[in-house]
């Protein structure tokens, strides 16, 4: 059955779609200049998107069906004499959850008061850091349920309502985020992917959502990111600060009934730059948990050092491959081990390495890639094949899968092998 | 040292000429080193920056078009050395406001840094490709033809001089590289304008040329405003159209850096 407020979104979609379109495609045909669109001072794109997908595997805690939905996306954008203004939102009927939602992906304004300064302010995509989908100094929200259920990739990247100073100067340059109240990822939640529940000792989904009690205070529950970087003969080096909250849940409450987002502290370093015929970096951050700094504390996250080093070439014609290593070294271990009552224990070496494969064809208007994660150490793996083709220079279509294995039900990947998916998606941009 | 030919057709605003410098060819023929030395430092190092709107229509064999459109903006790091690219896209909508950034090496040991930033998730990649005979945005024309061929890569012979033009026979020394197995490029004799560009495969037969459809004349300089290419192999074509184009705007070195990568400057925006 489908809830009336579906249809609704369905609708308004629809009809959004209806009204938007024509006036989009106008904009967007040749003799645009001449147009009444383009002659205000706001441009106006977007695109409308279908994308479905399924389960491969039968998951006794979620539905077959893994994506449904209908989106449209209206992008507008402002330059004016004395800054940018910016919205970007979706609205997206989905008939997983069914329900119609509402996404604000981006709110802000921009000014570039000073000659050394930019700043930004509102809801906003922040992104910094070396990782190819690893993030160690990289704090800012993402949304691992819509990369595992097969959204388009910059979906991960949930937005923050926040502002973000920059100072530039010879010597180097300062970024700071601030967001006065905390925004989390978008965290698996057993929702529409199932996981591995610790306290039930078996996997869950819908049976088990997780609830949590999140650091909600305006200003109070606040984060503050900060890096600091210099192009050296443009080999990029940065340094990074952040204190806020374990952005996925990071413990649990005294009576377990609740996740909780400990305090976190993140110190952390990076560079990058040509190395031999290819691209070289690394990137290593020391996560000091707040809550927990002796380790003894079951419920609650240690302390953890991060080390990636990642390499990426060109091998081919239109092929790249890029080769990461990544580990992730619990602190405390034996204090972690001796506080837990029961249950499997995580290893204290979480090693994992990934691999991009992207071949670009026919005029480079088809893209194959592939990226596939791997851990010896859990034996677990997480593929994502997909295969993109520009129809046009306004339609997209493509086809991909999420595909987990391993061989615990516990492991971070292992986890999911359940959730494992196919998707198509249709997208047309104006 | 860097060479011109493509170059200097793809990036046709960059064409700015010696106003005022007397053509010395009409007596004698300089050997083959000075022209395609002049025709470099004439095409590609003239004006210490530029920047211009550039529209792109790839037309298949089936006559299927696909557009691109973006402003581009150069500026000289040292006469006939290093230069830097900013390429802000405009079009197909999938691609709006992606930024591409260039450094440009001529020291052969060192190879271009390249950067793309990508506005939906903004980031800010390294693009770690090092081929340079691969397409440029899917178009008829390589990376090569946007950021220069060096002059040292090929062995340059004079094999035709005409009232108007003199042809340059190019051989690549180091064959295994490339996919073609000589180009000629033909070249004003007045204005040392590249005006068009053969290229014949490892058998000797012509595959694709590169034609300066239209110049003209802006703010002193000869300018090529539209190029084509061919490719006979696949009857693809690829139309390049300039406009808007300007010189010497005074492009500050800040905008070739991770901060206007993020966030474009108006320059490149307008």
């Amino acid at each position: 059955m489908i809830s009336s407020s579906v249809i609704k979104t369905f609708l308004v979609i629809s009809a959004a779609t209806v009204v938007m379109l024509p006036a989009a495609v106008t904009a967007s045909q040749e003799d645009a200049e001449e147009s009444f669109l383009s002659n205000l001072p706001v441009e106006i794109h977007g695109f409308y998107e279908m994308r479905d997908g399924y389960r491969l595997r039968k998951d006794k805690y979620e539905k077959d069906m893994s994506i449904m939905e209908n989106r449209f996306q209206l992008d507008l954008y402002s330059y004016l004499d004395w800054g940018d203004i910016r919205f970007k939102g979706d609205a997206y009927g989905d008939l997983v959850t069914e329900k119609g939602y509402f996404d604000m992906r981006e709110a802000n304004v921009f000014l570039r008061p000073l000659d050394y300064m930019d700043f930004k302010a509102g809801r906003q995509i922040l992104t910094w850091g070396t990782g190819d989908l690893i993030f160690i100094n990289d704090l800012f929200p993402k949304d691992w349920q819509s990369f595992f259920i097969g959204r388009d990739t910059e979906y991960l990247k949930a937005p923050s309502d926040a502002a973000k100073v920059s100072l530039f100067s010879d010597w180097a340059n300062l970024d700071i985020a601030y967001t006065p109240r905390f925004d989390h990822d978008r965290f698996i939640s057993g929702e529409r992917i199932s996981y591995w529940n610790s306290n039930l000792a078996r996997l869950a989904g819908q049976d088990a959502i997780i609830h949590t009690d999140k650091p909600n205070e305006w200003f109070r529950d606040s984060e503050i990111a900060g890096r600091l970087y210099k192009n050296i003969e443009n080999y990029e080096l940065a340094f990074y600060s952040y204190h806020g909250y374990w952005k996925s849940p990071g413990g649990q409450t005294a009576t377990m009934t609740q996740a909780i987002f400990p305090d976190l502290n993140v110190y952390g370093t990076s560079l990058r730059g040509s190395v031999g015929k290819g691209i070289g970096n690394a990137e290593l951050g020391y996560y000091e948990s707040g809550d927990d700094q002796s380790g003894r504390n079951a419920l609650v996250n240690n302390s953890e050092m991060r080390y990636l080093i990642g390499y990426a070439q060109e091998i081919g014609k239109d092929l790249t491959m890029g080769v990461q290593y990544y580990l992730e070294q619990m602190l405390d271990y034996g204090r972690y081990k001796n506080s837990l009552a029961s249950g499997p224990t995580r290893d204290e070496y979480r090693h994992l390495t990934t691999v991009r494969l992207t071949k670009l064809l026919m005029n480079q208007n088809l893209r194959c890639s592939l990226f596939t994660y791997y851990s010896p150490s859990d034996k677990d793996v997480y593929m994502r094949p997909n295969v993109n083709y520009k129809v046009s220079d306004n339609l997209t279509v493509e086809a991909g899968a999420n595909v987990f294995f391993g061989d615990n039900p516990h492991t971070f990947f292992g986890q999911f092998q359940n959730n494992t998916n196919i998707y198509t998606g249709l997208r047309y941009s104006f | 040292m860097r060479s011109v030919w493509t170059a200097a057709l793809v990036l046709g605003f960059s064409l700015p000429l010696l106003a005022g410098d007397k053509p010395d060819q009409a007596k004698e023929t300089p050997d083959v080193q000075t022209i395609v030395t002049k025709a470099n430092v004439v095409a590609y190092y003239q004006g210490k920056d530029g920047k211009a709107t550039v529209r792109m229509t790839i037309t298949s064999k089936q006559g299927q078009k696909r557009l691109r459109e973006f402003n581009i903006l150069r500026k000289d790091v040292t006469d006939g050395g290093d230069q830097k690219y900013f390429v802000y896209f405009q079009k197909p909508p999938d691609v709006r406001k992606m930024v591409y950034l260039v450094h440009k090496h001529t020291d052969k040991a060192k190879d271009d840094d390249r950067w793309l930033y990508m506005p939906g998730l903004d980031l800010v990649r390294r693009i770690a490709a090092s081929d340079k005979r691969t397409s440029f945005v899917g178009s008829d024309f390589l990376y090569e033809d946007i950021s220069g061929r060096s002059l040292d890569d090929d062995t340059h012979q004079l094999v035709e001089t005409t009232e108007e033009l003199f042809v340059v026979k190019n051989v690549p020394k180091d064959p295994e590289t490339v996919e073609f197995g000589y180009y000629n490029v033909s070249i004003d004799r007045k204005t040392y304008v590249p005006v068009k560009m053969e290229f014949y495969d490892k058998k000797g037969k012509l595959y694709k040329t590169i034609e300066s459809a239209k110049i003209e004349t802006i703010q002193g300089f000869p300018t090529v405003v539209k190029s084509v290419v061919s490719n006979l192999q696949t009857g693809s074509r690829t139309e390049m159209e300039f406009s808007k184009v300007k010189y010497d705007v005074n492009l500050k070195d800040s905008i070739f850096t991770e901060r206007y990568l993020r966030r474009a400057p108006r320059e490149a925006i307008r």
